[in-house]
């Protein structure tokens, strides 16, 4: 049981890394990369909303939307078919979540909220949260555990490589980079070799 | 009283400030995103959803011609609604306006694409996070007219679906030999010992392709390079 839960787990961070094996979230990583503790911050607050959201989505998936998944509330309604409305569903879900993650941080602490303040809002765009939504409704998880387990560990995931990418980006300032490709491009370019290294975890069977 | 000067009939909020339909500052809106402010090489939104479904040019047109209706119909919607959306709450007016019209798509290729729907996956529903919709809506639909705001949408859309095509063209005649699923590179170069380049199927490479092409494009704009 415990060793179901670790395989999902590292499957999650290395194998189906959210950034180097799907691209997700290439928005924020792109544009908050520039500095390691911005980085390091937005990848927390990015562990956090993803642990939170994908088992809400899925109690919600689970009991409300998906094929007769109303037949709790009575027999009528075990035909009812709502996965329709999944995509809104979810993306609510995360935006009321993050809003509520906003208000607490700037509660319970203010500097964190300083450094943090601007990447709040920019979770709800991040496609990472949603695709974690969306890829816990296809891969049909069979509890709410695994559910946690599998948006863990894509925050974690997605907080390695955003600390590895910005902590090149520090130290690439300083080589000579040609003109056209500085900054953006070579950025790109870079993650495009680390999703090659990522790739070899592809061989890895669990 | 004064009276209004503007006489021409009002068409949908477009002939209200005396401008022509198509006047250089709305063609302006139209071509500057295809280069000088691309959303993909210069502002770096939409990247998320564009990279993965890029290894074969016909989920990229369908993907681009998706977040072109997408784009246009909610830089219209939150435009037509700019003055009534409380400020604190418009991230989530935006995503409720977002994810209806991207249901509607999603539902749409289901019934008449349904390959390519099984082929984009998760990637039509994540137009909804796009950062590409969500940036322009904050940055211009926000604070501009109806018309213009629609042609921002087109514009950018289209700005993102040239990268998204570029990409796939070079991606799936590297990496497979074909074009849209039919072979263009003959057979008699492959009898000569050309082999197809299995790396560019790889998702990396999507990475890879759209740094170069960030490359080539600032070669020729010098205005755009970074200073870092």
């Amino acid at each position: 049981m415990l060793e179901q839960y670790l395989n999902l787990f590292v499957k999650s961070i290395f194998i189906e890394n959210m950034v180097f094996a799907y691209f997700l979230g290439m928005c924020s990583y792109l544009a908050i990369s520039k500095t390691l503790k911005n980085g390091v911050g937005m990848g927390f607050a990015v562990i956090f909303v993803l642990t939170i959201t994908v088992p809400l989505n899925y109690l919600i998936f689970e009991y409300l939307l998906s094929d007769g998944a109303l037949k709790w509330i009575g027999p009528e309604y075990a035909e009812l078919d709502l996965s329709f409305l999944s995509l809104i569903m979810f993306i609510a879900v995360i935006a009321s979540m993050v809003q509520l993650v906003e208000m607490i941080v700037e509660k319970f602490s203010p500097a964190l909220y300083g450094s943090l303040g601007i990447f709040l809002p920019l979770i709800a765009v991040n496609c990472a949260i949603l695709g974690g939504s969306l890829f816990m409704q296809i891969k049909d998880f069979s509890g709410v555990s695994e559910a946690a387990v599998y948006g863990f560990g894509s925050g974690v995931g997605w907080f390695l490589a955003i600390v590895a990418i910005a902590a090149i980006r520090e130290k690439i300032a300083y080589s000579n980079v040609p003109a056209p490709l500085r900054g953006l491009g070579i950025t790109f370019i870079i993650t495009g070799l680390m999703a090659l290294g990522f790739m070899s975890f592809m061989g890895i069977k669990l | 009283m004064k009276k209004e000067k503007n006489k021409k009939p009002i068409f949908l909020f477009i002939g209200r400030n005396d401008e022509p339909i198509f006047s250089k500052k709305n063609r302006k809106l139209l071509s500057d995103p295809l280069d000088d402010n691309n959303p993909i090489t210069v502002q770096v939104l939409g990247i998320c959803s564009a990279l993965a479904i890029t290894v074969q040019l016909k989920p990229a047109i369908v993907m681009t011609m998706s977040v072109i209706f997408v784009m246009a119909a909610s830089n219209v919607i939150i435009s037509v609604l700019r003055n009534l959306i409380p400020n604190r709450i418009r991230i989530i007016v935006f995503l409720v306006v977002i994810s209806s019209l991207v249901a509607l798509v999603d539902q749409f290729l289901k019934a008449y694409a349904y390959d390519v729907s099984k082929e984009l996956s998760i990637f039509i529903g994540l137009i909804v996070t796009n950062c590409i919709v969500m940036g322009r809506l904050e940055a211009f639909a926000l604070g501009n007219g109806v018309w213009k705001s629609f042609l921002d949408g087109i514009g950018n859309a289209i700005g993102y679906g040239v990268i998204l095509i570029l990409v796939a063209f070079f991606r799936e005649l590297l990496g497979s030999g074909n074009l849209m699923g039919y072979q263009v590179i003959p057979d008699f170069i492959y009898e000569m010992g050309y082999e197809n380049n299995g790396l560019m199927l790889l998702s990396p490479m999507a990475l890879i392709t759209v740094g170069l092409i960030i490359w080539v494009q600032r070669s020729r704009n010098t205005n755009l390079i970074e200073e870092n």
